[in-house]
């Protein structure tokens, strides 16, 4: 794959109550920012992708707003997911591996403190048996937390959710010579994958993560070396296990931006374990961390995104020597 | 572009106002087997799956490929849930596409579609916040403004509009998927149509569908072999692009929208061509309104500003034109709407492999032509398109 | 179903104040259910359980009707439908202190899934155990059915401690009278298969104005329109944006319009339209002096066949003593008798 990285990531002051600042509002200064950053012009920027869920606010399109505050002009390549920014991202960075562009912006925001968690979140399970009963995301982490309990790990069954935030977070990936213009210590995307499970959580042993699993053998994790890992944790049980799956041993430092626990912007929270652990490497603290984001009940659907500070490249060469 | 990527597989629901005898799931996986069996796969041979549709609100069903993932085969898979507004079909494809373009994937499923007798369109498109200066009118409300806007500038005649109308529901007559069949359409059966939102009468509306639409996208290499074992040729993809203008920009030009002229400059850069009219041999363009055939005739560069209503007016568009538009019957006739888009793309896609049935075009398929795929959505801000061909790029 | 449910009159609104909205689509969605969800809904109706059995042999209930692993199809055959249950075990659980209104108790309870005897996998319900210290993994639970069942998954009432009574009350559907005697299956007999069900949800939110809809709407209640001019290219935007939609940068000087404007396109509504005047009535975009995007208003107090592209038009408004913090203030605006402007002046901003 040709060599991506994260070159800039900023993220809102995330709040705990409703400002009055439209979804829109909270990404217009990121972008701002992220561009300064790298001192790149918008036209630099070959492709921009953002995420966001329609029903944190109530209203159809949020991404249409969002996308009239960023400068989209001339217009621009220019997609949007309907899941967190940190799918996005994927999106960006399988763009850039056609080779004709070198910079793209990713976006993803969420307003999580003007709605009816439970309600919403029990509107993306099975329509027919699930939905109609309202169990909401915190009795579907119960679920799972009971369950690695009753399995003898040593965790909390009665997990409590993250506080509702509203914030967003944007992140500039460039390529090759671009990515070292724009940045004395690129974060290389050395791996990123991404797997789905069947969707009812009766069906699934929900003391493991399979999909997890399966996106870290693809994007290469590799116990030993990793010195941060950002995981989308929501619930404190989700950490033991997403662990276990990565293989991460104790040497990783997991969650040092404080996480999802203490900040936990819809849409953007995914796309936010990655840029901290980007900026874990652009502050030169870590040669190699590890991302990770979640989606669906009981970790349904789980994304893996591995960083360095040298590129696959660099590490293929150095083994020849 | 990237590595070179083909369709070798398409499926479609038939489309209709309700379909009460499936499931959400059930009906998308309907399009999905379909779209495997032309290509002669299976579930298993899939490497990632990408599903476009537009809001949630339409079927309270909220990020829906949570729920979908087992209906279509994606256990174990990355699969990726698009929403560009009324563009996503065509965006879904182009994801897809993307991830064969790219190197990563051999075979990608995308699946676009919409359920809405599940709820009602225009309350799922017009819910808005309280903190809302617009008059809620729907999107006939919306667009009809524009329309009036572009008969003033062009100066078109007021029958063009009903020409479209007349011209694409009979072209539905040839496509066994269409939604709306009427085998006595006339122009006086579309003029005597209650006037909705003046200038747009009820017959020169879309219809409200429930359907999907399924492709299968591969590599060359997978396209190659899929083609020798079904004896169906794959639609190769010659140029692919998307683009965005913000809809509140001061001078924004809504009518004629500077984002659908660089996204279609863009394809045909990619796809070398420098003569729309000529080089494709037929086009599946997004025709909510009927109008939008000849201001989408301009902004394509089928025709000089002005002039879109004369190609539509001398039958240049008809099924027997030099460029036929539409030849499926298109959005005018069918529109799951979060599907409406890749159905675009899924149509071009037939004729250049020579699998359009009745309503193929014969100039299609001889393989020096490309066709195109359109899309486009929100306020005439968002636009997703393909040329595709019958030869490899 | 959206609605603006303003804080009661004697409040004062202030420009703190939250604004419920409501996202409830009217009588709820209708679910068409296919064939395999129908069917095990149907035998909820009837107060059974059914599995369906997979080609390795286990049974998946509640059944979906494709594999979780292969995305083969289940459930074609009859013979793969297998009776469950109706008692089964809890695999895992987790307890609700405070139930919703949209929950199956209205005392706290726990969600389990449950395997029923005969499965291999669980489904999700609610078990009323009267305590969490009653809640076990391996519990064994049976469930609880509603007279009035319409084949959903709330037919069962929940699950309750212990192996039985497996009694099923006698149906009763909405408007039926309940039969006196008699099996369960009796009444449901001339009953078609489910096919359909509805889903009612109500999301609520309560949502506050930004600082930019504020001072627009503050200036609304006196009868004052505002915009804002982006810094960068000095275009006006109204109603007001914070950010410039075509340079990405924050648009915060604030600039009062007069409510004279052009009329630059226009429809003629003959569908009519919640909270929009009868029919025919006119929207269109308002393009206001000094401004520079056109806004989307209603066109009255003129015959609508003599609306005109190029029409000057005045804002009319609410009398004083009516007004409120409103965009509402602003009723429509009206031709103003001078001469139309040429296409040609405003085209670029159509």
């Amino acid at each position: 794959m040709r060599d991506v990285a994260v070159v800039a990531f900023a993220q809102s002051e995330h709040s705990f109550s409703d400002l009055g600042w439209t979804e829109a509002d909270l990404v217009m200064p990121l972008v701002n920012e992220v561009l300064s950053v790298t001192g790149m012009d918008r036209s630099e920027i070959g492709f921009t992708c953002s995420g966001s869920n329609d029903y944190l606010v109530g209203t159809p399109f949020s991404f249409v707003a969002a996308l009239d505050t960023i400068g989209a002009w001339p217009p621009i390549a220019e997609s949007h997911v309907e899941q967190d920014g940190a799918w996005a991202l994927y999106e960006a960075w399988v763009r850039m591996q056609h080779g004709d562009i070198d910079a793209a912006l990713v976006y993803g925001f969420g307003k999580g403190t003007v709605g009816d968690q439970v309600g919403i979140s029990s509107l993306s399970y099975d329509p027919y048996y699930l939905a109609p009963l309202v169990p909401g995301h915190i009795a579907m982490a119960g679920l799972q937390a009971r369950a690695l309990k009753d399995a003898g790990f040593d965790v909390d069954p009665d997990p409590t959710p993250p506080p509702a935030t509203d914030g967003a977070a944007a992140v500039i990936l460039a390529a090759g010579d671009v990515a070292r213009r724009v940045c004395s210590r690129p974060a290389w995307i050395t791996g990123l994958d991404h797997r789905i499970e069947p969707h009812a959580v009766g069906s699934r042993d929900l003391t493991r993560s399979p999909s997890t699993r399966q996106a870290a053998a693809r994007a290469g994790v590799r116990p030993g070396v990793v010195d941060f890992a950002e995981l989308h944790t929501r619930f404190e049980h989700e950490e033991m296990l997403l662990r276990r799956e990565l293989g991460l041993d104790e040497k990783t430092v997991v969650n040092a931006s404080g996480g999802p626990r203490k900040a936990d912007p819809i849409m953007a929270t995914g796309l936010i374990r990655i840029g901290e652990a980007a900026a874990r490497i652009h502050d030169g603290s870590a040669q190699r961390a590890v991302a990770h984001a979640a989606s669906g009940p009981c970790l349904q659907h789980n994304l893996v995104c591995v960083l360095a500070a040298d590129t696959a490249s660099d590490l293929a060469s150095e083994g020849e020597r | 572009m990237g590595n070179r990527c083909a369709v070798i597989g398409v499926g479609q629901t038939k489309y209709r106002t309700k379909r009460a005898d499936v499931s959400l799931a059930g009906m998308v996986r309907e399009a999905a087997l379909e779209a495997l069996a032309d290509a002669g796969l299976t579930f298993a041979d899939i490497d990632s799956v990408v599903v476009g549709k537009a809001p949630d609100m339409f079927e309270g069903v909220a990020t829906p490929e949570l729920y979908l993932a087992d209906a279509l085969g994606a256990v174990g898979k990355p699969m990726m849930r698009v929403h560009t507004a009324g563009s996503v079909g065509g965006s879904t494809a182009l994801v897809g596409a993307s991830q064969v373009q790219a190197g990563l994937h051999e075979r990608v499923l995308v699946v676009a579609f919409e359920k809405q007798s599940e709820s009602n369109a225009t309350w799922a498109l017009s819910t808005h916040s309280p903190f809302s200066a617009s008059l809620v009118v729907g999107a006939g409300g919306y667009f009809a403004p524009y329309i009036r806007a572009y008969i003033r500038r062009s100066g078109a005649p007021a029958n063009i509009g009903m020409m479209v109308a007349v011209k694409d529901r009979i072209n539905a007559l040839r496509n066994p998927y269409a939604h709306l069949k009427i085998p006595n359409i006339d122009l006086a059966m579309v003029e005597e149509s209650m006037m909705l939102w003046d200038p747009i009468r009820y017959l020169e509306t879309c219809p409200s569908s429930d359907g999907a639409v399924a492709m299968v996208l591969a590599s060359e290499q997978a396209a190659e072999a899929a083609g020798a074992a079904t004896g169906r040729p794959p639609a190769w993809v010659h140029g692919a692009a998307m683009r965005s203008e913000p809809m509140g920009m001061a001078g924004r030009d809504s009518v004629d929208p500077r984002a659908g002229r660089d996204c279609a400059a863009d394809v045909y850069r990619q796809a070398g061509v420098t003569e729309p009219r000529r080089q494709f041999a037929a086009a599946e363009v997004y025709v909510p309104f009927s109008w939008y055939e000849p201001m989408w005739l301009e902004n394509l560069g089928f025709a000089e500003k002005g002039s879109g209503w004369k190609l539509t007016e001398a039958g240049a568009t008809a099924f027997d034109g030099d460029i036929p538009w539409n030849p499926s019957g298109g959005v005018l006739s069918s529109n799951p709407i979060g599907a409406s888009g890749m159905i675009r793309f899924a149509e071009a896609a037939q004729q250049v492999r020579g699998q359009a049935g009745e309503h193929q075009v014969a100039a299609a398929v001889d393989g020096s032509r490309l066709a195109l795929g359109h899309a486009y959505g929100g306020g005439s801000q968002f636009f997703a398109m393909w040329a595709v061909g019958a030869r490899k790029p | 179903m959206t609605t603006q449910a303003s804080l009661p009159p004697e409040t004062p609104q202030t420009s703190d104040a939250r604004v419920v909205h409501v996202l409830e689509f009217p009588g709820g969605y209708t679910r068409s259910t296919g064939p395999v969800i129908g069917r095990f809904l149907t035998g909820l109706r009837s107060g059974r359980l059914f599995g369906v059995r997979m080609p390795d042999g286990r049974v998946l209930v509640p059944p979906t009707e494709y594999d979780p692993q292969t995305a083969a199809a289940l459930g074609a055959a009859d013979e793969d439908w297998v009776q469950v249950g109706p008692a089964g075990t809890v695999t895992t659980w987790t307890w609700v202190d405070d139930p919703r209104p949209d929950h199956p108790l209205d005392r706290p309870f726990a969600w389990a899934l449950i395997r029923p005897d005969g499965a291999d996998t669980a489904l999700l319900h609610a078990v009323d155990s009267g305590s969490k210290a009653a809640m076990a993994t391996g519990m064994r639970v049976h469930p609880t059915w509603r007279a009035e069942r319409t084949g959903a998954v709330k037919d069962i009432a929940c699950f309750a401690p212990g192996e039985g009574p497996a009694e099923v009350p006698a149906l009763a559907p909405a408007g039926v009278p309940t039969p006196v005697d008699g099996p369960a299956s009796d009444g449901e007999a001339e009953l078609e298969p489910v096919s359909m069900v509805t889903l009612p949800h109500r999301l609520e939110y309560r949502l506050r104005g930004g600082t930019v809809w504020n001072h627009f709407i503050d200036g609304m209640a006196v009868g004052q329109i505002r915009g804002t001019r982006c810094a960068k290219c000095g275009k006006v935007f109204v109603p007001p944006r914070g950010a410039c939609p075509g340079d990405g940068v924050p648009a915060t000087e604030w600039v009062d319009l007069p409510d004279t404007g052009v009329l630059t396109t226009f429809a003629v509504n003959n569908v009519p339209a919640a909270g929009a005047p009868e029919v025919p009535f006119i929207s269109g975009y308002v393009l206001l002096d000094g401004a520079d995007v056109a806004m989307l208003a209603l066109v009255s107090d003129v015959p609508w066949q003599e609306v005109r592209i190029g029409m000057r038009v005045r804002g009319v408004w609410v009398p004083d003593a009516e007004r409120t913090r409103s965009v509402k203030n602003l009723k429509w605006f009206a031709p103003t008798g001078e001469p139309d402007i040429p296409f040609e002046q405003f085209e670029e901003y159509v």
